[in-house]
């Protein structure tokens, strides 16, 4: 395997495949409509799912390579690519990954192909545009995960999140447009912020003679007040804390997967989330390590991380509708990956990472089954069912599989994570971690609770006995997803052990900045 | 492939014997239940459209009258009179369910002797078969390890488990669900050998939420009941408090030692500071009250009882439930350090004990008197362990699994009966209610004498097995009252010493009221006139064989379980102390600790008065219900008045579910809705500040489009307004 990959050049050309792929099928959609007529053509449409599903397939493929060339012992960056972009300004197309970039693209292209496979029988319109926009989507996913060019990584950044606006604003539910107005605002208040401190962050550079966007030289040569990085920080903050979400960023987070389609709420909550946490363990924190460490900012985040989980739990409990349920409940894992990423130890952020991951593929599952039950009975609402285990028994048995895994039972994906961050933070933060872990218990009371009052009890509608199992399409879907819940569970070795390196890597930027920066401060002083 | 991988402990004197073997225990019942995991769902599976969308609303059944898995027809809740047809698959599971069970206390049987006939087995066992966790220098091993305590409750587990998946095939006979249940079943029992069987803490856990899933599953097993449903839930969710104990002890432990195996923390327990063992031990102990339902945990057990009976048998009476003990004798090195916190134990134990007996007296559904008595006995388990006194703690449980197994089986035998003759008459009547029985030693003759040995078991009649397991725990804590590193230390400032005679004085009290609500069960079951109803009477008749005969096996285990340990002033009667030794290399060296360095020892003058007293104690009860209890006044549950007075406080349970929902539960859900989703969220988050900084912004933006008029004259003046607004500021400078 690995000499032929060798053979074909692989490791030098993988990364910008994977962006030019979604690209080309993105592309192919438009040229296969030439000279077909009307938009809306049943043959359109049918080749339009075909198409993307083939790229997402083709783009999988070429990224499970990656899963072998990494290697785990290498501190550097891997499968860089340099082009000079603006060569005058200093901003260049670099890309590269590290073990947590390359499990992030693993899960995007893992999660994408499904996404695809979800929407097949539920989206009806306009299917060429929607497609189209999947995949262009899937381009700026991937970049954001591999840029190492801060010029670069905003303009994936931003052209990942508009797909995801109209995936929502047009293809989304009643109220979509309220929900995308709200996800475009909230995230785009941020990502601006975002903007003004990179820019900042290039005039310094191009002050000192030497203009560069360059995310290695950026983290070597920050020279900036305190009162500057306090707010620099904080406009990275506000740009990452409402992707994650933290509490009190959050309320796009419910509405906008309420109103999305089934792939746009899978997509949104499987990786786009990630993108927050991402962005705080990439730039953020490594960036400005001697911010983050400081009492304050470090106690305000942690006590917003462990907000989100407790909040996030109580609040999930109380809702009627599932897909607001799940949203909320996102709020309660993400708080987790925050409490391990800010507790700094290896546990911790590998228990992170790893929740990171499950959290994709759990609660993307989670939200395949309410589209795939939506289908049928066109209802979120929990109270809407009620008894279907004995009509579904299959789609019953996938709920229950998937729950287990999104509350943390040992043996699934969501233990591994959880205990991780758990242990390692109980550490350093032993208060805010014991605070943390009654999350465990708020998350059974909601998600057994729900999943009650939708697979058990008597059946009291009566147009729930007509409802049909999960078909073969839908049996991959649920077959993929479960796999990797219980391989995880069993032996996640494999995933922690590419990922260690650069976990380590990330708590020794961040504790040996923040203790450069703090003793050079001193000194001018 | 997975034998190629063990590295066992060089040179222990097991490797290379049977016991290498011992991974394949767990992994039988596994296999059980994939392969009636796939029957369950190929026998009800109707595929869906491929296009649902398209297929919705247009009210076509097809398939509907396909295999109807109707709980409301299923086995002992049923109330329909046709019955109907058995599953298609039945056969196939009653084979596969109870013979992977069998092959499993079969293996079991052969390592336990492999283990008899090998000597120095001071070191436990382990086998390693994968790192789970590895993070730095951090690795949680996949491993399990067998030692005497693991090896006494894997022969428990699998042997009263496969006589309770056997009395299964009779009593689930014509359930809808029945691979469903032995699916579930199998799991359950693969979860709790790892529970068992797990070398570390984390593998443990995995086994101890894993039965936990599996009691959820099994309770609610016939989930189109409500009340089931959320029976099921309150376990679950209760179990998970008591896990959070179980999460921080484990934190704590590997803050501090950074240990979590077995070995590894036995090894460095000694390196704790007292005040973290403690919270260590107090934090288990949460786990413990959640799983071994003891105060303030205990609520979800007795609803727990919603499930079949062969559940409650196995997995709330026999095995599940007793796992908090367990736990506590694993971690002897570390109960024995902190008296604080084995205080702790042995007083929730005792308070447990007590206040379950009383429930007890009261409750009139039979599986509902079992249930409080299961927690009763789980109490005085505790109390054992608590003390110190491991080996009493696990005997107990051992002779427990034995005749409350019997017990629960019996009362299902009764049901099973009463539910066939309210079901070939039509009646609705409950069939679990005692006051809709009475006189059935005439209709269920081997269920009749088979129960009333485990009551005369569990009362403490001499020579049978509770006798000498409950005498062991109490004569255990009436030793260490007067020495031991207990009775030396304080507990909320009430001296040890005192404190110990105080639980011994409940517990005898308890012994009393265990007496007195155990026959009054008998009384009203089985003696008196019968109460089912005239047509009914004739279709009452004793259980097929399959469900007798494991009550058989069950009733000797509960006769002789107790030569398991003899005392040593019983000398005459066999072989003394056999468990005690067996169990020495586990807990032995804890339990010194904890006696000060020398074997506890009452004179025997002491020791025979106090087992004259309680046995005396227990015949007082039987001869106070027999005396007292008139069978003969009883109504049927229908015509029944209810209690009146402290009678009702009894029937009620001390109204402690109706304290938690009012102190808890609603004030949780009422904050959750109304403080954090409807003010926080909703007002505060989104229509003050999101909403509202939009309102502001088109605020502004409107006052800024009055602002650009369009006349002329108007910008004029904001023009002249400006420039001596500015020339002003300069002049004010």
């Amino acid at each position: 395997m690995l000499e032929f990959l060798a053979d074909i050049g692989y490791e030098r050309w993988v990364l910008p495949a994977l962006l030019l792929i979604p690209l080309g099928g993105a592309i192919l959609i438009y040229v296969a409509r030439i000279g077909r007529g009307r938009v809306d053509d049943i043959a359109n449409a049918a080749s339009a799912r075909v198409i993307a599903f083939a790229t997402l397939l083709v783009e999988f493929i070429v990224s499970a390579g990656l899963w072998w060339t990494f290697d785990p012992a290498r501190s550097t960056w891997q499968n860089v690519v340099m082009k000079a972009w603006i060569p005058e300004w200093g901003a260049n197309f670099v890309v590269g990954i590290d073990g947590i970039s390359l499990m992030m693209i693993l899960l995007t292209t893992f999660i994408m192909p499904l996404s695809v496979l979800g929407s097949w029988t539920s989206v009806r319109e306009k299917l060429p545009a929607y497609y189209a926009l999947l995949l262009v989507l899937t381009t700026g996913m991937i970049g954001v995960f591999i840029s190492l060019d801060l010029l670069l990584f905003y303009v994936m950044w931003e052209v990942m999140l508009i797909p995801m606006y109209f995936i929502i604003g047009i293809w989304g539910g009643e109220r979509r447009i309220y929900a995308s107005i709200k996800f475009f605002l909230y995230t785009m208040i941020g990502s601006l912020l975002m903007l003004v401190a990179i820019l900042y962050l290039w005039i310094q550079t191009w002050q000192a003679g030497a203009p560069t966007f360059s995310y290695d030289s950026l983290l070597r040569t920050i020279d900036v007040s305190r009162t500057a990085g306090l707010l620099l920080f904080g406009a990275f903050f506000l740009a990452f804390a409402v992707k994650v979400p933290m509490f009190p960023f959050h309320t796009w987070l419910p509405d906008a997967h309420v109103e999305a389609p089934t792939a746009g709420s899978v997509i949104l909550a499987g990786i786009m989330l990630k993108m927050g946490t991402y962005g705080f363990l990439r730039f953020a924190m490594p960036l400005f390590p001697d911010v983050v460490m400081s009492p304050a900012v470090r106690t305000t985040m942690l006590a917003l991380a462990v907000i989100g989980i407790v909040y996030g739990a109580l609040v999930a409990m109380v809702q009627p509708d599932f897909k607001k349920l799940v949203a909320y409940s996102s709020v309660s894992h993400l708080g987790f990956v925050m409490l391990g990423i800010l507790a700094l130890t290896l546990e911790s952020v590998q228990g992170a990472l790893m929740v990171m991951i499950n959290h994709g593929i759990s609660t993307g599952a989670l939200f395949f089954l309410i589209g795939m039950i939506y289908e049928r009975r066109h209802s979120r609402m929990i109270d809407a069912y009620g008894g279907i285990a004995r009509v579904v028994p299959l789609f019953a048995a996938m709920l229950t599989i998937v729950s287990l895994s999104s509350i943390g039972l040992p043996g699934t994906n969501g233990f591994v994570g959880e205990f991780l961050v758990l242990i390692g933070s109980f550490r350093t933060e032993p208060i805010w971690t014991v605070i943390a872990t009654t999350g465990v218990i708020f998350a059974a009371a909601y998600l057994l609770w729900a999943i009650q009052r939708i697979l058990f009890q008597p059946v009291t509608h009566a147009e729930n006995e007509r409802l049909t199992d999960l078909n073969v399409r839908e049996m991959v879907i649920m077959a993929a997803l479960v796999i990797p819940i219980l391989w995880i569970g069993i032996y996640p070795k494999p995933i922690l052990d590419r990922m260690e390196r650069s976990a380590a890597q990330f708590i020794s930027d961040v504790e040996r900045g923040a203790a450069e920066r703090t003793a050079a401060s001193r000194m001018g002083n | 492939m997975l034998l190629q991988q063990v590295a066992a402990t060089t040179g222990h004197p097991l490797s290379g014997t049977v016991a290498d073997w011992m991974w394949l225990l767990p992994l039988l019942p596994l296999l059980g239940f994939v392969l009636n995991g796939l029957l369950a769902v190929v026998s009800v599976y109707r595929r869906g459209p491929a296009d649902p969308a398209a297929e919705s609303g247009h009210g076509h059944g097809a398939g509907h009258e396909a295999v109807h898995a109707d709980p409301a027809h299923a086995g002992a809740h049923g109330t329909h009179h046709h019955v109907p047809p058995r599953h298609k698959f039945a056969g196939l599971a009653s084979i596969i369910g109870p013979a992977v069970l069998f092959a499993a206390f079969g293996l079991a049987v052969s390592i336990f002797g492999a283990m008899s006939g090998a000597s120095h087995l001071e070191q436990p066992y382990v086998q390693r078969y994968f790192t789970w966790m590895p993070v730095g220098d951090f690795r949680i091993e996949a491993a399990f390890q067998l030692d005497q305590l693991s090896m006494i409750m894997v022969l428990v587990i699998t042997g009263v488990g496969a006589l309770i998946h056997l009395f299964s095939v009779g009593y689930m006979r014509d359930d809808p669900g029945y691979p469903r249940f032995f699916a579930y079943l199998n799991l359950f029992v693969f979860f709790m050998l790892v529970l068992v069987l797990g070398a570390s803490y984390p593998v443990m856990f995995v086994g101890w939420e894993g039965v936990g899933l599996c009691s959820y599953l099994l309770i609610g097993f016939w989930f189109s009941d409500k009340a089931n449903a959320d029976a099921g839930k309150k376990a679950f969710i209760v179990n998970r408090i008591g896990d959070f104990g179980f999460l921080v002890a484990m934190f704590l432990l590997y803050a501090n030692i950074a240990a979590l195996d077995f070995v590894g923390v036995s090894q460095r327990a000694g390196e704790l500071a007292p005040a973290i063992v403690t919270a260590i031990c107090l934090f288990f102990f949460l786990g413990c009250a959640g799983k071994s339902a003891q105060i303030p945990l205990y609520v979800w057990l007795p609803d727990a009882m919603a499930g079949p009976t062969p559940v409650s048998a196995l997995i709330h009476a026999a095995t599940m439930v007793t796992a908090g003990v367990y736990l506590i004798a694993r971690s002897a090195v570390l109960f024995a350090l902190s008296p604080v916190a084995s205080l702790t134990v042995a007083v929730v134990g005792a308070l447990t004990a007590l206040l379950a007996a009383t429930i007890g007296l009261k409750q009139w559904d039979i599986k509902r008197v079992l249930a409080y008595s299961t927690v009763s006995q789980l109490g005085y388990m505790f109390v054992g362990v608590g003390v110190g006194a491991y080996a009493a703690g696990i005997f107990h449980l051992v002779t427990h699994a034995f005749f409350k197994a019997l017990l629960f089986l019996g009362s299902g035998s009764v049901i099973f009966a009463l539910h066939r003759a309210y079901h070939a008459t039509h009646s609705r009547a409950d069939a679990q209610d005692m006051r809709n029985m009475g006189g059935l030693r005439r209709y269920l003759p081997w269920t009749f004498a088979l129960m009333w040995i485990a009551t005369l078991a569990i009362s403490g009649i001499p020579p049978l097995s509770g006798f000498f397991s409950k005498d062991e725990i109490l004569a255990g804590v009436f030793a260490r009252a007067g020495h031991s590193t207990l009775a030396e230390a304080t507990w909320l400032g009430i001296p040890g010493g005192p404190l110990l005679y105080a639980i011994y004085g409940i517990g005898l009290f308890t012994a009393l009221l265990t007496a007195i609500y155990m026959t009054r069960m008998m009384l009203y079951t089985f003696h008196g006139p019968n109460r089912t109803g005239e047509t009914e009477r004739s279709h009452l008749a004793e259980a097929p064989w399959v469900m007798t005969l494991p009550l058989v096996v069950l009733g000797i285990l509960s006769a002789i379980g107790g030569w398991l340990n003899i005392p040593e002033i019983m000398g005459f009667l066999g072989p003394p102390q056999w468990l005690h030794h067996w169990l020495d290399p586990v807990v032995g060296a804890p339990t010194l600790a904890v006696t000060g360095g020398e074997a506890v020892h009452l004179a025997h003058r002491t020791e025979y008065f106090l087992i004259g007293g309680a046995v005396a104690i227990a015949v007082v009860g039987i001869l106070f219900a027999v005396v007292r209890l008139k069978p003969a006044r009883l109504v049927t549950k229908d015509q029944a008045v209810p209690e009146r007075g402290f009678a009702r406080v009894l029937a009620n349970k001390w109204y402690v579910d109706e304290a938690y929902d009012r102190t808890i539960v609603r004030p949780v859900v009422g904050v959750s809705r109304r403080l954090l989703w409807t003010v926080t969220d909703k007002w505060l988050i989104d229509g003050l500040l999101v909403n509202g900084s939009a309102r502001v912004t088109s605020f502004f933006g409107r006052l800024g489009s009055y602002l650009q008029t369009g006349s002329v004259s108007t910008y004029a003046w904001a023009i002249v307004l400006g420039v001596l607004v500015v020339l002003g500021a300069f002049t004010l400078r």
